[in-house]
């Protein structure tokens, strides 16, 4: 049924059941916002999208109310425009609003809307009170300074990630979106994933920066400064650098990064292809010797913050394979020094990886030789990874293309989609699949896995038996899977799971502003990026074939256990 | 005499401690009459009477019941809200002590209407005499199968439990007060879907307040034509008044609709003490208008309440002499409700605040004509956009007192430069 109204006097037919925002922006009026997320919850509690409704005497917040036949809404007229400017200069007043000095400046939604509503004096008298800022934690700093209450973060955390860190605490004007009763989130129960930064309109939860780390590092004569690039980057630094979402940048992103002065740029994609030998043989080892089933992977360090503090019970049923981020590292200051000659000590490896908990990964004492050399010594968001190639002037566009540097620059189809959630396990069984049929895949697209659907099946034939596997993204929906693991419920032998919507692609550490058809986006590019590659199953890359022919051995073997894979410890951080 | 009692009428002559002398006194006969006797169509009573609701928002009782009667969903509820937490009001807690079965009366005949399965009635905590009293009656009404499992011996369950508020005031908001009794922290929620589709726990729920289930049994009893006749055209029946401030005689009056607000003052209030002069009146309780003098002769009425666009409705009439200051009542009712705001919308968490520094500009002779220009521009703004009921009425005081005393406002300006 279509709905006939009026919008500034002017005619409009939207579906019913259509917002009057969502109404006035498909007849190309965008009335500001504040709270409100196309991906999240309407609450409805910035007020800052009310509208006139005719004949009704309040204003009306146009992302909580659907339109109706004959209705007669006015976008902006003086009482509206007045609203809007009264509600900013309200928050404006009790925000620190010290610009400048905010990682989010020109990315903040209050600074864009105030500037939007032409605010140049503020009525209203300062009342911020400076509360503590917790960066007690690798991965995040929380400012509530900053703050505006939007109610955001609180929402991601709940009912995407099922996490349920934040709440409001106190009341009225002395509300705090908070841990419980004003803990560390690193006192609680967060798994660093980063949504809330991700969705955070200000700058009140961000990504710990270590780019002045980064910079240091590459003008250092001490050290030997490399870094790797994790599949989902390719497919969203473009977008942080002002290009459209899923655009493919990566021949320019090695040049850009050789710009900044790495002296070798290699590709995560190489170890995403070894993860697939081990993690595909600790499968068939499972499977074939009666192991502990239900597999889980492990690639997501979200998932393991995840089932190390809310289901120890579970912790076996983990692959022990380190994700390919650590992997990377493990090699590059095993492998790569010896192969290079080079002082291990004097290696120091960047990440650039679309994540959050990727930098508390890196932390993590089991992740290095030592604790004061680990194998990777710091972890850039894409954010960062931006912020350093602006802050260098990098003319991106105009760069020409270049490949990734060897050993760890030939990278099969399998690998770049691990950045999207059914990509790990896609990957997996095109290998697996040939491994135990001993013959080659008819068709090397499994598009069950593919897709947003918060859990999705499949069945394989290995060996004459039929496996079922299940593919889930989201906290929320990992806690599904883990209550059946649980429950020794689970039908399933092999599961992937991605703690943040969409997998890698909707990482927490990717560009602002990520919403379902910017995932969508960069998806369909991972997929196209597949296609495009000579090599599109992890067990025929040359290179791996010849590190292990030339360094680990066989797959599970003696030293790939040492390196590659690890251990998980039940966690109680409270 | 402008008294009329047919809410009030056992007020003191009965023991609020016996279902017996509630009995005796009529009491229950409409429930029997409405379930078993006449099988009369209680909602059509209802909508007959042109009850409205007595929580001060004066919302058509029928609607809200025929909306609940509609939803087929096998839990529906039905919730009283006795949070009484206005400043000046006072009458439900006088229902409570004084006459409890008759809300217990109404909360069945609207469960039995309805179809509703399960009763809340969420009182304030610091109302101990009325949970003391509320609890016993409850008691008292499922041993005499008034409650419980098959009610009266016909085919209808429906139980009352008691939940006490925490003392917080926005909890008498509807939402709020529905998340408070589902444990969760007292703040409201965005409308719609409305409490009669998704209410408690998710489940269809009809709220309405103390005063407005006492009224279902007069109507049942009377019938919805007769009932229609007491008061005015606009609103109908009987209000009950919590008559407070400089008045002689202080307590709860009840008077049909259309009765002069002068009137109430000067006969039942016995006028103001020590031959002073009545400077203002308080409509409604801190969230209600502050209206001068000459205003008095209105009379009590939804629709005339309906011009201060706030919750004037509950009846509360807070009388002030001519010793008080506005700014005294001003920054006394927005320090209330800085206090008491849940923080959820950005106009309420953040405008209480500030409107209480410009009112202390004006306290303090600090003000200028642009914070004069401020105060109503923000106390409009709250007005028109805050989420709930809080919001949108507690710059009510400010708004009114600008129209009706804007001389106080200006005689406060540290200079008339602009």
């Amino acid at each position: 049924m279509m709905v006939n109204l009026k919008i500034n006097n002017i005619d409009v037919t939207v579906p019913e059941n259509t917002t009057i925002l969502d109404a006035a922006k498909a007849n190309n009026i965008a009335i500001p916002t504040l709270c409100y997320y196309p991906d999240l919850r309407i609450n409805s509690d910035c007020r800052i999208c009310s509208v006139e409704i005719v004949g009704k005497k309040g204003l009306s917040t146009s992302c909580s109310t659907l339109v109706t036949e004959g209705m007669q809404v006015k976008t902006h007229t003086p009482r509206v425009i007045n609203a809007r400017k009264t509600i900013t200069e309200l928050l404006l007043a009790n925000h620190d609003a010290d610009c400048t000095a905010c990682a989010k400046n020109m990315n903040c939604e209050l600074q864009k809307l105030a500037n939007v509503l032409g605010i140049d004096e503020n009525r209203f008298a300062r009342v911020l009170e400076v509360r503590p800022i917790d960066d007690h934690n690798p991965s995040l700093i929380r400012n509530s300074n900053r703050c505006i209450k939007c109610g955001r973060c609180i929402d991601v955390c709940r009912n995407i990630q099922g996490v349920n860190v934040l709440e409001a605490m106190n009341r009225g004007h002395d509300i705090l979106i908070s841990p419980p009763f004003g803990k560390y989130l690193s006192d609680e129960f967060c798994t660093f994933c980063g949504q809330c930064s991700s969705v955070c309109p200000v700058g009140a939860i961000i990504e710990k920066d270590e780019t002045a780390t980064v910079w240091n590092a590459l003008h250092d004569p001490q050290k030997h400064v490399i870094v790797q690039v994790a599949p989902a980057i390719r497919v969203s630094l473009g977008e942080e650098l002002g290009q459209k979402p899923g655009t493919i940048v990566t021949g320019k992103l090695v040049a850009a990064l050789k710009l900044l002065g790495f002296t070798k740029v290699f590709d995560t994609d190489f170890t995403a292809d070894l993860t697939i030998i081990e993690e595909g043989s600790e499968l068939i080892k499972r499977i074939t010797t009666g192991g502990v089933l239900p597999m889980t992977t492990s690639c997501c360090p979200g998932w393991i913050n995840f089932a190390e503090t809310y289901y120890p019970e579970i912790l076996d049923h983990i692959s022990s394979c380190k994700s390919p981020q650590q992997m990377f590292g493990a090699l590059a200051k095993t492998y790569y020094a010896q192969k290079e000659n080079i002082d291990p000590a004097s290696i120091f490896v960047v990440s650039i990886m679309p994540c959050t908990a990727k930098k508390y990964e890196a932390k993590r004492s089991e992740m290095g030789s030592t604790e004061n050399n680990l194998d990777v010594d710091v972890v850039l968001t894409t954010r960062e990874a931006g912020k350093m190639l602006r802050q260098m002037g990098v003319e991106f566009e105009n760069l020409a293309e270049m490949e990734f540097d060897k050993p760890f620059g030939t990278t099969t189809g399998a690998a770049a989609i691990f950045g999207t959630t059914g990509g790990v396990m896609e990957a997996a069984l095109r290998t697996v699949y040939e491994i135990v049929n001993k013959k080659p895949l008819a068709a090397l697209d499994f598009v069950e896995v593919r897709g947003m659907k918060g859990i999705k099946e499949a069945s394989v034939d290995l060996g004459g038996k039929t496996v079922k596997v299940a593919v889930v993204h989201t906290l929320a929906n990992a806690k599904i899977i883990a209550e059946q693991i649980k429950n020794h419920e689970s039908p399933y032998a092999f599961i992937e799971v991605m703690c943040c919507p969409g997998g890698c692609i909707g990482g927490g550490g990717q560009p602002y502003g990520t919403i379902s058809k910017t995932r969508t986006d960069r998806l369909a590019s991972l997929y196209a990026v597949d296609v495009a590659m000579p090599l599109r199953k992890s067990h025929e890359n040359p290179d791996i074939n010849k590190l292990y022919s030339d360094f680990l051995g066989s797959p599970l073997a003696k030293l790939s256990h040492e390196l590659l894979h690890t251990k998980y410890q039940p966690k109680r951080r409270h | 005499m402008i008294e009329k009692k047919i809410i009030s009428k056992r007020f003191d002559k009965i023991d609020p401690y016996s279902i017996a002398d509630y009995i005796a006194t009529g009491g229950y006969k409409p429930l029997i009459k409405a379930m078993t006797g006449e099988r009369i169509d209680i909602l059509s009573e209802v909508e007959k009477s042109r009850l409205r609701g007595r929580g001060g928002a004066g919302f058509p009782v029928a609607i809200k019941m025929m909306a609940l009667a509609k939803e087929a969903a096998s839990v529906k509820y039905i919730v009283c809200n006795a949070d009484e937490g206005e400043p000046g009001n006072f009458k439900d807690r006088a229902i409570m002590e004084k006459d409890p079965h008759s809300i217990l009366e109404g909360m069945i005949i609207t469960a039995y209407a309805t179809r509703a399965t399960k009763g809340y009635i969420y009182i304030r905590c610091e109302y101990d005499k009325s949970i003391e009293i509320m609890r016993h009656a409850v008691d008292e009404a499922r041993k005499n199968h008034f409650l419980g499992l098959k009610i009266d011996k016909i085919d209808f369950d429906f139980d009352i439990e008691i939940r006490l508020g925490a003392g917080s005031y926005v909890c008498g908001e509807e939402f709020a007060l529905l998340e408070s009794i589902e444990g969760k922290t007292g703040r409201t929620r965005v409308k719609p879907p409305f409490p009669t589709s998704v209410g408690l726990f998710g489940k269809p729920t009809e709220i309405n307040n103390v005063e407005t289930f006492a009224n279902i049994p007069v109507i049942v009893d009377m019938g919805g034509d007769e009932f229609a006749k007491i008061g005015t055209k606009s609103s109908t029946g009987t209000k009950l008044l919590s008559l407070s401030g400089n008045v002689n005689n202080k307590g709860v009056y009840e008077i049909p609709f259309g009765i002069p607000i002068k009137t109430v003052i000067d006969e039942l209030g016995g006028g103001v003490p020590d031959s002073r002069a009545l400077k203002m009146v308080q409509l409604g309780g801190a969230c209600g208008p502050i209206i001068p003098r000459y205003l008095l002769d209105m009379i009590i009425d939804f629709d005339r309440f309906d011009e201060f666009e706030s919750k004037t409705g509950s009846g509360a009439i807070i009388v002030m002499d001519d010793r008080w200051d506005i700014f005294d009542i001003l920054l006394r009712n927005v320090d209330f409700f800085k206090h008491e705001s849940c923080g959820k919308c950005a106009p309420c968490r953040e405008g209480h605040n500030q409107l209480a520094r410009l009112l202390r500009k004006f306290t303090d002779r600090k003000a200028t004509v642009k914070d004069l220009i401020s105060i109503e521009s923000l106390a409009r703004v709250m007005h028109q956009t805050s989420l709930c009921g809080l919001g949108q009425t507690s710059p009510t005081s400010i708004i009114s007192t600008l129209r009706y005393f804007r001389e106080d406002y200006i005689d406060r300006l540290e200079s008339l430069e602009v």
